[in-house]
Parts: structure tokens; sequence; C-alpha cells
């Protein structure tokens, strides 16, 4: 038994040192690049692949390896790797994940690193939310509106007028048009369906059109939360077509965008606030016949302006190769690469030069709509608030899940908002 | 005996309830099984049926054509199979020694294996991704058995523990006094009298390290070694948005080796557990 024991033990050791992994930095003299990809669609995922492969083929001593990553865990995932010092040194993330790993100094300031070419052509607007500090910590390079994804059928039918992003609806407008169109509709069934499972970032977002803000910069450098009856406007229609006009469904509240498809196939809602990436999903599920159309989102006292939070390519400040990784991003993100990327994900890209590409302007698939929209996107108010994914998580959601499902009061969401808020966010300015 | 005889009405109403039990036990398969045959359109009807009107394997082929599922079926196979087997052959003398030789380091030891098993993922993360590092078992295969292993060991000690305390110790000490030594007397009668136990510490520790995701997520870097559950949230976009079909069918294909090697080991645990019963 002794014996065998023994046996046993020497062959696992064996086991583990003939499969440990190898070092993975290169003695030939190539530089390699660890590129993590959030991409996920198909489409998506072939079009980062093939630029990797290109830039691969035209620069054998600058090689890049594509790592897939999720969106559903890049946060714990690159907060482990950054502690460990293993992180990829190119980062696929969310403007709105980079603001604890650049005032972390886990990731690289680029500004000695951008080109002119990508510093000019993608606007001031989309490096705002990318900038921390003195710094820029990522390349914006995609984005996403929210839009209404229409029936059309239901939409004309009923008479009512249809917006366009030159005409858009008002935050009123669309409001009485949902009632006009849910008698139109006839019982159980209703003009829109919000899927609000999670409401902060919706009501922030499209707040902005309002001039809605709710986070400010006070002259002390602290920020703190001040609901306004301009951040009033967007949450209180939500609201009071849900709980006074019942033009909005109470069940779709807790739902993701993709739960309410099935309803919305089936004619039971007209309308669904969406991100613009979710026409993929409607393009590939909706049932034979179904028509569907996108309209811009309702414009209040700022026109169609919206919060947004790109999707950005970061480097890691750890990685020894960042102008290598910098060369690859220009690469990666050339006008013609970023449309195709932009298609890939049913998104926009932030680059006028991309953004101009006619292949985003057709109407098929309210592409134009999405184009049009996204001259007026702004960043996110939440974009860079220390302590904002506390607060959003103790205290905003479940204050907008209240009151959008009528538990609580416009007086006392401000209250929630404002004072246990602020309690939360004066934790992180302390410091 | 009489006291565990019931009454019909009793009797009809323990099998409703275990049928109840057993509908909820396997909605969540059978809901995944449905799904994963179903085509886009079905997917997103507002009346879900439980057969597919019209059954499809475009989700499997989909899955199969996106990720590479079969490299990270082998791997996380692999990592489970290694994790169980050195989780056993750590966890079975430890818990024989503990539970027949009594006494307050046992005792302590014991209670803080358990409590161990209260810590959360994220608070052990960065100091093991750290101790990795330092021994190069960071994106290795066995670097994550090695945490597997820790991970389960726990819980396979005190599974195993309760097995060894139920083989009666006069079982050893008569085989003592029949003239069989130390070691013929573990081999010969506790041996195998623990098997069921350590086939279902085995199965424990299998389908810990088959299902874990957190440790491999951040463990493994490269696309060549990533497991399964870790492969099977590329079928996930931001904010909850997943590819439905595929990720069922690629699901349900994850569940299959678990059901296997329940299928394979049930009748070897419950054969044990009779062989001991009758003893």
């Amino acid at each position: 038994m002794g014996r065998r024991l023994v046996t046993l033990t020497a062959a696992l050791a064996l086991l583990l040192t003939g499969c440990a992994g190898g070092d993975e930095r290169p003695d030939d003299g190539v530089v390699r690049l660890r590129f993590q990809s959030l991409a996920w669609q198909k489409e998506s995922v072939d079009a980062n692949k093939q630029l990797v492969a290109e830039w691969n083929a035209a620069h054998p001593d600058v090689q890049v390896d594509y790592v897939q990553g999720s969106w559903d865990s890049v946060h714990d995932q690159l907060l482990t790797s950054f502690e460990g010092g293993e992180a990829p040194d190119i980062i696929h993330d969310a403007a709105d994940d980079l603001g604890d790993f650049a005032y972390g100094g886990d990731l690289a300031d680029l500004r000695p690193l951008l080109s002119e070419r990508l510093r000019a052509d993608i606007p001031a607007r989309s490096w705002q939310t990318t900038t921390f500090g003195d710094g820029i910590y990522g390349v914006p390079f995609l984005q996403e509106p929210r839009v209404i994804i229409a029936n059309r059928k239901i939409l004309e039918s009923s008479g009512v007028r249809v917006p366009t992003p030159e005409k858009p609806w008002t935050w009123t407008e669309f409001r009485q048009i949902a009632r006009d169109l849910t008698t139109f509709m006839g019982p159980d069934r209703y003009a829109v369906a919000w899927p609000l499972k999670e409401p902060v970032s919706v009501s922030l977002n499209l707040g902005v059109s309002a001039g809605g803000a709710l986070f400010h910069l006070g002259a002390d450098s602290r920020i703190t939360v001040d609901f306004t009856e301009a951040d009033a406007v967007v949450t209180g229609t939500v609201h009071d077509q849900v709980v006074v006009d019942r033009t909005a469904p109470r069940t779709t509240l807790g739902s993701g965008g993709s739960d309410t498809l099935p309803g919305f196939f089936a004619g039971k809602y007209a309308m669904v606030p969406l991100g613009f990436a979710y026409r993929q999903q409607i393009a590939q599920q909706a049932p034979e016949g179904f028509e569907w159309t996108v309209l811009p989102a309702p414009a209040g006292s700022e026109g169609l302006a919206q919060g947004v939070s790109p999707q950005t390519l970061s480097i890691a400040e750890d990685s020894p190769y960042k102008k290598e990784a910098m060369e690859f991003l220009d690469f990666f993100l050339r006008p013609e690469s970023m449309v195709r990327l932009a298609r890939g994900d049913w998104m926009l890209p932030t680059g006028t030069a991309a953004l101009a590409d006619p292949s985003l302007h057709t109407a098929r698939d309210g592409w134009a709509t999405g184009a049009e929209v996204a001259e007026r996107l702004r960043p996110a108010p939440a974009q860079a608030v220390r302590g904002y994914p506390e607060w959003k998580d103790k205290v905003a959601t479940p204050a907008f899940q209240e009151y959008y499902s009528g538990a609580i009061d416009a007086a006392e969401l401000r209250r929630r908002l404002e004072e246990d808020g602020n309690r939360v966010l004066a934790r992180y300015y302390r410091k | 005996m009489s006291a565990l005889r019931t009454s019909r009405p009793a009797r009809i109403g323990q099998y409703l309830a275990l049928l109840a039990y057993l509908v909820f036990l396997a909605f969540p398969f059978l809901w995944l099984i449905s799904t994963a045959f179903k085509p886009a359109p079905e997917l997103a009807s507002l009346h879900p049926t439980w057969i597919p009107e019209e059954p499809t394997l475009a989700n499997f082929r989909q899955a199969f054509d996106e990720q590479p599922l079969l490299r990270a079926a082998g791997n996380s196979l692999v990592a489970a199979l290694a994790a169980a087997l050195i989780a056993v052959v750590v966890a079975t003398p430890l818990a024989y020694v503990t539970a027949r030789h009594r006494g307050r380091l046992a005792t302590a030891a014991t209670g803080w294996v358990v409590i161990s098993q209260a810590f959360p993922f994220v608070l052990v993360i960065i100091p093991l991704f750290l101790i990795l590092k330092n021994l190069h078992l960071i994106n290795s295969v066995p670097g994550l058995v090695m945490v597997y292993v820790v991970w389960s060991l726990p819980f396979a000690l005190w599974m195993l523990m309760g097995y060894v305390k139920a083989v009666p110790a006069e079982l050893e000490e008569a085989a003592a006094v029949d003239g069989a030594g130390r070691l013929r007397t573990l081999v010969s009668v506790t041996a195998p009298l623990l098997v069921p136990g350590i086939v279902a510490t085995a199965l424990f520790a299998f389908v810990t390290a088959w299902n874990e995701f957190f440790f491999a997520l951040v463990l493994l870097k490269t696309p060549e070694k990533q497991t399964l559950p870790v492969v099977l949230t590329h079928f996930l976009g931001a904010e909850g948005v997943a590819d439905l079909g595929p990720l069922a069918a690629a699901a349900f294909l994850a569940t299959l080796p678990s059901l296997v090697v329940f299928a394979v080991l049930q009748r070897r645990i419950a054969g044990g557990m009779l062989a001991g019963a009758v003893k």
C-alpha cells in the first residue's frame, strides 16, 4: 500500500510538472500582445478575428493573440488580473467600467501614445467618456444609443404621428401618443413596454435629453446627487405611463430587453425602448411578415441628446509593449475597420469618418435613425462618478424600481437618491 | 418497525410530494432541452411550447461553429477528473484519522476546514492568484486542479468523516483479534465499506469542479486552456443579452458528462450502501 501511494504521488507530481503552463514571454524577438475582446455575436467575433489576422499577417514581429472575454464577468476578471500583474495588454471594456482601473493606476494614460489621426477622428465628447483626471485611459470606438423599436403596422394604422430624428416626439407628446395607441390597440395591450431590470442607466442616460444630470460637481471637487426638475421629466413620464395612464405594463419593469420581445412580436406592445444593438435579435427572431421600425427616443429641452457609455479599448499599464499595442489599436480602429466592427455589433462607431460610411445610413434595419442620433450622444452622467456602482446597487436601483412600480412617490425617490445616495458618495470623496 | 408503517392516504401524499419535487427539479433541465431544439422564432414566441413545433439542430451547429466546445469540454474533464481523484486520495486518510482519533486538535482542524467554506471566492482569489503566479501555475490546468482540490477538500473531508464513523470500530477490533495487522485491517475490512462514500465524495468533487466558473475565468488566460463554463459565457452579451438558442444547446451538452458520471456511479453508490447495510 505504501509503495502504491508513493507511486501515485510521484505520478501526480509528474502530471503537475508535465502539464504546467510555459512562460508566455517570447524568446525569439517577436512581441506578443494579448488582446482580450468582449465581442460575442458571430459577425462581431468574425470581424475582430479577421482584423487580428490581417495585422498578424502584416506585422510578423508584433503578433496579437486574440482572447475572448465576456461582458458578464469582465470587471472581476480584470480586477484580479491587474492585482496579479497578469492583465491582457489590450483590454476591451466599457467606458463606465474604466474609472476605478484608471484611478487605480492599472490602465496606461494613452495621451503620449495616441496618433493624431485617431485623436482627430473621434469627437471630443467621446474622448470625455474615457478621460479621468488629466489622462485618457481608453479609446472609445463603439456606442449604442437607446431608440424605440416599434411595430410599424400598429403605428401606421393608428394614425399617430411617426417621429423622425428631425422632428422627434417630445416627452409630453410621447405620453399622449402612448395613451392614443393604447386606446387604439384595445384591452390587455399596451403602447409601450419598459424593460427596466437595470433602471438606473436608462433613467440617467435618457434623462440627459431633458437636461437631467443628477450628479453635480461642487466647488470642493466633490460630486453630489441633486435630483432636479429636469431629472424628473423622463422618470416621471415612465412612472406615469405605468402607474397613472396604464399605457405601459407593470410586468415588464423587472424584465431585460430580450424578455419583452415575445410580447412585442405578438403585438401586445407597440413599442419597446431598447439599446440600438437589439435590432440584431429582432431581425433574427421576428416572425415572418413582422414589420418593425426604429424611432428616435423622445426629445426634451436638450433635443435628442442622451448619455452613452461607449465600448473602449485600453492598454494595461503593466504592458511592456504599450507603443506596439497602440500601433495595433490605430490599425484596428481605421475607419474601414470601425465600420466592420460597428456592423458586426449592430452599433455605431464613434469615429467621424466611419460614421459617415454610407452603409450606416441606410433605412434598412434603422441604421439611418441611429446614425442621426449618434451625433447627439454625450458622456453618461455617471461616467466619472466615484462610488457610482455602490450608489447604483444599494440606493438607486431599488429606489427607481419602487418608484416606477408605484410603491413610492417622486418625493421619496428624490429623498432616497439624494440623502441615502450622498451618504454613499461622501465616503468616496472623503479619501 | 410498526412505527414506520403509514396509512394509505399518507403514502399517497408522500408520493405526490415526491412527484412535485421531481417535477420541480426536472423543470429547468427539460426546459433547457426544449429550448436547445427550438428555432429562433419559437424562442421569441409569446406562447412557449414544451415540444418544439419545428425542432432544429441549428442551435447545436451554431454553438459548435462559434465556440470551441469540444476543446473546452476536454479541459473541464481533465480538471474535474484530476480534482476528484486527488481530493479523495488526500481526504480519505485524513478523514479516517480525524474520525477515529478524536482530540482537541482534530476537532479544531475539522472546525477550521468547515469554516473555510464560508469564505467567498472574491476574498481568496487575489492571494490565490498571486501564490499561483509565483508557482508559475497561472494559465495551467494543474494550477486550476490545485485550486479545485483545495476548494473541495473541506467538504470531501466532512463527507468522508461521516462514512468512516458509520463503519463500526468493533469490526476493526474483531479483525485485530483475528490476527490481522493494521494495514490488512484497513485494506480488507475498512476500505471496502468506505467505497460508496469515496465514490460519492469523488462525484461531489467532480461536479463541483466541472461546474466551477470564477476560478477558471480568472486563472486561465488563453483560449486553449479555457473550460466549458467559461466558454458558455461567450454566448452572453452586455446587459444580460443572450444568444439563447446556442447557449441552451451548449449548456445542454455541458450537463451530459455529469449525468453520465452519475448514471455510471449511481449503481456503485447504491450497491455499496446496501452491501454495508447487510453487513
